[in-house]
């Protein structure tokens, strides 16, 4: 039985921590709650409900800055955005189909504090390198702030980013700052098709280190490409090998020209124009492949981009495809108890170095289950520090990260 | 500025302590003669100098960590330093601390061209990076002013930035990982070849931390292929406001160059009588705008820069022709400190961030400030992300001029906070900024960010007396004042 509170003001929010604090009663942090099954199952009583805490409050598009409240839905600020022809740069997705929720319903709290990105990660960053500022209440009961509205600070500790990874359990956000960016005017997509995992890390490695500007290159097998909502894509009947280019008219035709002629060696080369393009990365975004299959268990894996094959290969049952030029390995396999969690990540030790999260399965395996890469003891332990620094009763989301974080 | 007064028990420990780490860093590698020393006795904040208790210029991972070690378990506190070109004090030493110097990480060890990144070690230059991987095409984006001399060690304390990293970054949003020593000699492994490092975004937090938290020891940086074309405008204008409008309007338009520089009328006659860049001596305010990316590309850009450059009222507009004439549009701002420097015996750099459209105010209440001191004044600003750089004129010379000239300094900072902005956009808090800090943050967000301090060193052994006004101890920072039963229960809407 979860009892759920759902502050107003800061202050309520404020004392609503203050009383978990000297209750020593743990709270489950939610903005809107379509991330509620990211991370390890917790033991919680109490929910902190901070939907209330909701809309834009800053937008000054010429100065590339927006803040709005956690409970602000992605697509409500998405939508003010494209109004003045601007974007969240690390191109989050919408991952509530992939976790059984509705679409439509993330937050923007919840987007940071998961430090959530999608294929143009590997270009802009992710939404650690967008925040630049919250005001909240830590572990303490107190409130505080961090960061700016401005984009070039140092003062002080880079607060914010530890905000986007904490998964809530560092700090309660009441506001958040972040910058935004102009969309670009044309987004091209150079398709190679036919390639198997190895020649597709090498083509996208080639394109990488094009002058081209690449802005996202996925690889999808054959199967994954087959379920795309994009024809193109659907009906290759091979692997297909996705870059994108994006910019001004002239700019992304003539860099699409130039990938079609570097890349042209590969196997045959196709294109994706605006519509279709947006189409298609916003699909990799939202983990659409993995959000049509509700059967497997889902892992999402960062590796460096040319180990990304050899991951799969480990992994022979396993459904996948590869964002990030092959950084980033997004996995389905038939479900077990420990969701293959020694295999998979004997996978990726096996590559040098990275990490898996377990990203979907049953509350039962996840609490079973190591949901985030186990760290070094030496790690581990200053992540226990750097917990009890900002929340040393362990009131919020306690264990969602790791046992006593 | 006041520092934490010297510590004579340790003083008096002096010899012992050198024994000890001659013991860890053998031959040339400690430094006890003063007048060895006096080459690390201040950084690029030049008012101030300390000669160190000691030097020690260790060669390994291991070395650093035995240092640590031993430091830790003696309660000797440690500055580490790179190429001590901070502006802000931030490598300044300690009388009676270790000044840990990193020249001796010097070596590039691995560059990865397909995965895109680089391991280098602490010591290595900013720029030499960018020369181990240019013969391939490929760069290291950010790109201080100082780049020649500062170390990737020191960019990482410090999160530095450049010209470039409107478009680009910051240091943090460049490197990938690091190797780094906490005080008491753990060796800790973070990030790596690949994105976003597991766990708490530690990496996040070590850059930009200014020594504080640990020493890094290894570094690995994303490289970028550099762009096909880079061309630079020139334009002028008759007011500052009226540059600030321009640059509004060309972020409005979508357009994200790749830099954006502006200079304030004395900064482009100190640059011009210095290197002879070309600017116009007639104008207010000169913009230096470069795009880069497609020769098709930069020609579109550059021609509706020109465009919105006419509408907001520029009166010269002057494009870069070639690779030549595009360095030489540079050289006169990057060579703006050095410029300062010759028409006045001394400057402070100052380095505050403000939302832009407060601009023409600022400049306005910067030159009653002027007026008011009895000081000079330069601007260069970053003008795409709203980092100023005011350089108070000033002579040390003069009785109370340098006292003059830090209180100037902190109106302009205390100003910059007060329109929105921050303390310091890329140079460090350090001694410099240390006691602003409560101008911009209350003391339950500074305990805050002490606490994470706390987490790292317990002792407070690594570089104190920067950053944080007031030192206090981690056990009075960890107390909570819970009154069980008084907190009010919250009077909430509960279903
Ligand atoms: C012959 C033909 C070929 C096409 N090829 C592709 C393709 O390879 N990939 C894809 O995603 N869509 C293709 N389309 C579909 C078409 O580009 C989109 O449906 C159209 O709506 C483009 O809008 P956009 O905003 O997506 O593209 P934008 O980014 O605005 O690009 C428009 C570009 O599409 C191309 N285009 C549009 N119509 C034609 C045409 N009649 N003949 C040749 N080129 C055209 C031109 O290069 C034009 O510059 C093609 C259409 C036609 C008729
Ligand atoms: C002429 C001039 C122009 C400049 N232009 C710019 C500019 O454009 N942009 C900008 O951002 N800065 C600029 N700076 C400031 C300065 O160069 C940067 O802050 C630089 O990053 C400092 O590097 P450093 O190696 O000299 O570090 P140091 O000055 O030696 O040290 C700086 C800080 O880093 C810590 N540190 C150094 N190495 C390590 C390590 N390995 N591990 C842990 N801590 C360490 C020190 O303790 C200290 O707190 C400029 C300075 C000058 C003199």
């Amino acid at each position: 039985m979860s009892d759920t509170m759902r502050p107003e003001t800061l202050d309520q929010l404020r004392d609503a921590v203050a009383w978990a604090v000297a209750e020593e009663t743990p709270l489950e942090i939610v903005a809107r709650g379509t991330k509620r099954t990211l991370g390890r199952t917790m033991q919680t009583d109490h929910t902190l409900d901070t939907s209330a805490f909701s809309g834009i409050s800053l937008y000054e598009a010429d100065e590339l800055v927006m803040s709005a409240g956690p409970g602000t839905t992605l697509a409500e600020i998405e939508s003010a955005l494209a109004e003045q022809n601007q974007q969240l740069a690390f191109e989050p997705g919408d991952w509530g189909p992939l976790l059984g929720q509705p679409a439509g319903m993330g937050s923007i709290a919840g987007t940071f504090a998961c430090n959530i990105a999608g294929p143009r990660r590997l270009k802009a960053g992710a939404a650690r390198d967008h925040i630049l500022g919250f005001k909240g209440v830590s572990g303490r009961g107190e409130s505080y702030k961090s960061g700016s509205r401005v984009v070039k600070n140092v003062t002080g500790y880079d607060l914010p980013k530890l905000f986007c990874s904490a998964y809530g359990t560092l700090t309660v956000a009441s506001e958040l700052t972040f910058k935004v960016l102009p969309a670009p005017e044309k987004t091209y997509t150079v398709l190679v098709l036919g390639l198997d995992d190895e020649a597709a890390a090498r083509a996208m490695a080639l394109a990488m280190t094009s002058p081209h500007e690449v802005s996202a290159a996925a690889h999808l097998p054959s199967g994954i490409a087959a379920g795309s909502g994009v024809s193109y894509v659907r009906e290759a009947g091979a692997g297909v090998t996705a870059i994108r280019v994006e910019g001004p008219g002239p700019s992304v035709e003539h860099r699409c020209r130039a990938l079609r002629a570097l890349l042209a060696g590969f196997g045959q080369v196709e294109e994706l124009h605006t519509h279709n393009s947006l189409r298609f990365w916003r699909e990799l975004a939202d983990v659409v492949p993995f959000a049509a299959r509700p059967d497997l268990q889902i892992w999402r894996i960062s590796v460096a981009p040319l180990s990304g094959p050899a991951v799969a290969a480990a992994l022979p049952d396993a459904a996948y495809y590869f964002d990030w030029a092959g950084g980033l390995v997004w996995l389905g396999l038939p479900p077990a108890p420990d969701a293959h969690a020694d295999a998979v990540r004997a996978a990726v030790a096996a590559t040098g170095g990275g990490h898996a999260t377990l990203i979907r399965a049953s509350a039962d395996v996840r609490a079973a289950v190591p949901v985030f890469q186990p760290q070094h003891a030496a790690l581990a332990a200053l992540s226990r520090r750097v917990k009890e620094a900002f929340d040393p009763r362990g009131v919020l989301n306690p264990g969602r990260l790791y046992p006593g974080a | 500025m006041q520092m934490p007064e010297p510590d004579k028990a340790m003083l008096a420990r002096r010899a012992e302590i050198v024994a000890a780490l001659r013991d860890i860093v053998p031959g040339e590698g400690v430094i006890d003669a003063p007048e060895e020393m006096k080459a690390y006795e201040s950084d690029g904040l030049t008012a101030y100098r300390t000669l160190p208790m000691i030097v020690v210029l260790p060669s390994t991972t291991a070395q650093v960590a035995a240092v640590l070690r031993y430091c830790h378990e003696n309660k000797v506190k440690v500055v580490p330093r790179g190429a001590g070109t901070s502006l802000s004090g931030g490598a300044l030493p300690l009388a009676d601390g270790v000044l840990l110097g990193l020249g001796k990480f010097n070596r590039v060890l691995e560059i990865d061209y397909e995965n895109r990144c680089a391991v280098v070690q602490p010591g290595v230059t900013n720029l030499g990076i960018t020369n181990a991987v240019q013969d391939r095409g490929f760069y290291y984006a950010p790109d201080p002013s100082s780049q020649i001399a500062c170390t990737i060690g020191g960019n990482v304390a410090e999160n530095s930035g450049g010209v470039h990293c409107l478009k680009y970054g910051l240091t943090t949003n460049n490197v990938l990982g690091v190797e780094m020593v906490l005080i008491d000699g753990t060796i800790l492994h973070i990030g790596g070849k690949h994105l976003d490092a597991e766990g708490y975004d530690l990496l996040g937090i070590i850059i930009g931390s200014e020594g504080l938290l640990g020493v890094v020891t290894e570094v690995t940086v994303r490289i970028l292929q550099k762009p096909a074309v880079a061309r630079a405008v020139l334009l002028g204008f008759p007011t500052s406001e009226s540059a600030g409008n321009c640059v509004g309007a060309i972020i409005g338009a979508g357009i994200i160059p790749g830099g954006m520089e502006m200079m304030d009328r004395p900064a482009i006659h100190a640059a011009e009588d210095f290197v002879h860049a070309g600017y116009p001596r007639d104008v207010e305010a000169l913009l230096i705008v470069e795009l880069d990316g497609p020769a098709v590309e930069v020609d579109h850009l550059i021609e509706r820069v020109a465009a919105i450059a006419a509408d907001n009222g520029a009166v010269y507009n002057r494009v870069s022709q070639n690779e030549a004439e595009r360095l030489n549009f540079w050289a006169g701002r990057k060579a703006a400190f050095p410029a300062v420097g010759r028409i006045s015996p001394d400057y402070f750099c100052m380095d505050g961030t403000i939302p832009r459209r407060r601009l023409p105010e600022v400049l306005t209440r910067m030159t009653e400030l002027s007026q008011q001191y009895g000081l000079g004044v330069a601007n260069v600003f970053h003008a795409g992300d709203g980092n100023l750089h005011p350089l108070i004129l000033y002579d040390a010379n003069k009785p109370g001029e340098l006292r003059k000239a830090e209180d100037f300094g902190a109106d302009i900072l205390r100003l910059c906070v007060e329109v929105g902005g921050v303390l310091t956009g890329e140079h460090g808090v350090g001694v410099e900024k240390r006691d602003l800090m409560p101008a911009m943050f209350t003391e339950i967000d500074l305990a805050q960010q002490q606490r994470l301090k706390c987490a790292f060193d317990p002792d407070g052994l690594l570089n104190p007396g920067k950053v944080f006004p007031q030192l206090h101890r981690c056990a009075e920072l960890g107390r909570m004042h819970i009154h069980r039963g008084q907190v009010p229960f919250p009077d909430l809407p509960r279903f």
